[in-house]
């Protein structure tokens, strides 16, 4: 068997509906038609009426979302894509995010938002949204790095009783597989050692892990042992796990695909920074998009967000130090 | 014939009254909830003007009929779901809200629905049936579509779902596109869209630019409804018509009721915008001074009666102060601080 990331959210959602009655999934295209990129292939016939087309109406659909949660369901949004979110910005940070809080009812539902850059895609069809999602209180915001934690980490979603934001990367959709679907994985909120080190920590997430291990094992060639820790959840973060590694190497890069400003990787900076300056033997590094919309033509892209090469250099430069 | 003077009016539970020969069983017990929303919400005002109460305060003068009259037609037990708006005292009190929730959230009793963490109109208790609303137009609509969506993916059918909205939220996406979701999907929601003139100061030929706002109704493949919002006796009908048609499976409602704010947006506005002619016309009619003549003209009940029920409400609004009044306030060291549900997912301390 060979399965790939996006077979794997697909899997998920079909067990999530065998087995929950209170699932259901709402969004555009995503009943007959299976879904912009098919990760709802054929569910709507083995589910029939418990996977519902939504006309384009973001703020609507979730609020549906919230409604259904208040009242007991277990929602999956399907967002087409992650930068359309903007639209139900609102619903998302104002009526999810509070909810909890203020009436002591939870509405847990999962938002799947299809991230990310790819060749050709574009300003409106390429963000990286966990660090605005993360900003606002209320939210748990997720980021599988891998086919496993792909389907794991959907079906812990779907369990939790808070509001996900699922940030699932289209570049892994359908170039990463594994041999199987895991039986289990590791809680939601823990980080992984993905690569283990003494030289130098990256910490990082979603299909950045996969450039920073490109990194690592180019700079093994030259005997520098690298660390990558593959965060999984940008809220919460794990702080234990990256300190930890950081008390390892004593160097810290943090790589992400969102925009520079604030963000995941100033955040985890600014914890290791007040919790393990101590730990540090050089000045903290991150790399992100850069601060520009994201551009269309390829040459442009490669240029614009971190890669295995812009990370290699830029951990020269840290070990450097 | 005149409800019996010795009975307490029915304050907790709006069954229509069997003595009543009133053309509508439930002019006088819906009366009474826009009574008991008038008296709260002068205290409520009295309350801000002193500096009791904190943020601000939003009445519903002059809307008390418009709302209640959708309230009284829905059923809280029965498994009906409710998010009023910030004008919905009446609706509220009518669909069951105990008359201690708005003073222990006005007030921030940690006692009350929102516990200190939110105020004022901002209230609910959603397990009950009625949403809490967000400041943001318009957003509630769908909220009430994923409840009435859940109940049809459970098999419960006969159940509704009701929101009010002003003429400014109607301008919303939020409120376009919610309204459309539930014409697609054929929910039993009713929409009451009290067209009170005015969005904060602004009027309504800066709000929009069709003749009447029911006309949408049809563009939404929705019912449309207008009523006069001052008028109790023609709301009732109207609402009744309505919830009667989505409890049917008719799918949405749209209720749009003319009438006039009798307030400011807020007690620190004094609605100095308004203009003199508008205050003099019929859209300026109070609705319970109106309702009030029409008991007296057709003797379903007297003057002495009204006068009673009153001073019964102002007893009950003055105990429900004071009972709030001598609560204790919130205490930030006992507080949580914790904005999900999984607690050891919290992050809630991490800025203190």
């Amino acid at each position: 068997m060979n399965v790939t990331y996006l077979d794997a959210i697909r899997e998920a959602q079909a067990k999530a509906l065998a087995e929950d009655d209170r699932v259901f999934l709402y969004g555009q295209d995503i009943a007959s038609f299976g879904g912009a990129f098919k990760a709802t292939k054929r569910l709507a016939e083995e589910f029939p009426g418990r996977v519902l087309d939504s006309p384009i109406s973001e703020d609507a659909m979730v609020g549906m979302a919230i409604g259904a949660a208040i009242d007991g369901m277990r929602p999956i949004i399907e967002m087409q894509f992650a930068d359309f979110s903007s639209i139900a910005f609102n619903q998302i940070v104002n009526q999810a995010g509070t909810h909890f809080y203020r009436t002591g009812v939870p509405v847990p539902f999962v938002i799947r938002l299809p991230s990310g850059g790819n060749k050709g895609s574009g300003p409106f069809h390429s963000q990286s949204l966990e660090s605005l999602y993360a900003h606002f209180p209320g939210l748990v915001v997720l980021m599988p790095a891998t086919v496993e934690d792909a389907y794991t980490m959907l079906l812990d979603a779907v369990a939790l009783d808070d509001p996900v934001i699922f940030c699932e990367h289209k570049l892994l959709y359908y170039h990463l597989k594994a041999e199987a679907l895991p039986t289990n994985g590791l809680p939601i909120g823990k980080a992984r050692i993905a690569r283990a080190g003494t030289h130098a920590t990256v910490v990082t997430a979603s299909a950045m892990l996969h450039e920073a291990l490109k990194a690592a094992n180019q700079l093994a060639e030259e005997a520098w042992d690298i660390e990558v820790v593959d965060l999984r959840s940008a809220k919460p973060i794990d702080t234990d796990t990256v300190l930890a590694s950081v008390a390892r190497t004593g160097r810290i890069l943090c790589v992400a695909e969102s925009f520079p400003w604030g963000g995941l990787n100033a955040e985890v900076i600014a914890r290791v920074v007040a919790e393990g300056f101590h730990l540090l033997d050089a000045p903290p590094l991150r790399l992100n998009s850069r601060d520009t919309p994201i551009p269309y033509h390829p040459n442009l892209w490669a240029a614009h967000r971190p890669t295995a090469a812009s990370i290699t250099t830029a951990l020269r430069k840290l070990l450097g130090f | 014939m005149p409800a019996a003077k010795t009975q307490r009016p029915p304050f907790l539970k709006a069954a229509p009254n069997d003595q009543i020969t009133a053309p509508n069983k439930l002019f006088l017990p819906t009366y009474k909830w826009m009574l008991l929303s008038r008296v709260l919400e002068d205290k409520l005002g009295s309350l801000y003007r002193s500096g009791k109460i904190v943020g601000g305060v939003y009445l519903g003068r002059g809307q008390e009929a418009f709302s209640a009259a959708l309230a009284v037609h829905l059923d809280q037990a029965g498994g009906d779901v409710y998010a009023p708006l910030i004008r919905d005292m009446a609706g509220r009190l009518a669909f069951g809200e105990p008359l201690i929730d708005p003073m222990r959230t006005y007030l921030g009793s940690p006692l009350g629905p929102m516990r200190g963490r939110d105020g004022n109109i901002h209230r609910g208790r959603p397990r009950e049936g009625m949403l809490a609303m967000i400041s943001h137009l318009g957003a509630m609509v769908s909220v009430v579509n994923g409840v009435l969506l859940s109940r049809r993916l459970r098999g419960i059918k006969g159940q509704v779902g009701a929101t009010c909205v002003g003429d400014g939220a109607t301008s919303t996406g939020s409120f376009h596109e919610a309204l459309n979701q539930a014409a697609v999907e054929k929910l039993p929601l009713v929409v009451a869209v009290a067209n009170n003139q005015f969005a904060y100061s602004t009027s309504t030929d800066r709000q929009y630019a069709c003749a009447d706002l029911v006309d949408r109704a049809i563009g939404y493949g929705v019912m449309g409804y207008r009523c006069d919002g001052t008028n109790l006796e023609e709301c009732l009908a109207v609402f009744g018509e309505a919830v009667s048609r989505a409890r049917a499976g008719d799918g949405p409602q749209m209720v749009v009721g003319s009438l006039l704010r009798l307030s400011g947006h807020g007690e620190h506005d004094d609605a100095s915008y308004v203009p003199a002619t508008m205050r003099k016309s019929a859209l300026a009619g109070d609705c319970l001074e109106l309702a009030r003549l029409r008991i007296l003209e057709s003797a379903w009940a007297s003057e002495e009666e009204l006068d009673l029920w009153k001073t019964e409400i102002v007893n009950q609004v003055d105990d429900a102060l004071e009972l709030a009044g001598s609560e204790p306030e919130p205490d930030p060291t006992g507080e949580a601080w914790c904005s999900l549900s999984v607690r050891h997912l919290c992050e809630g301390n991490l800025g203190a």
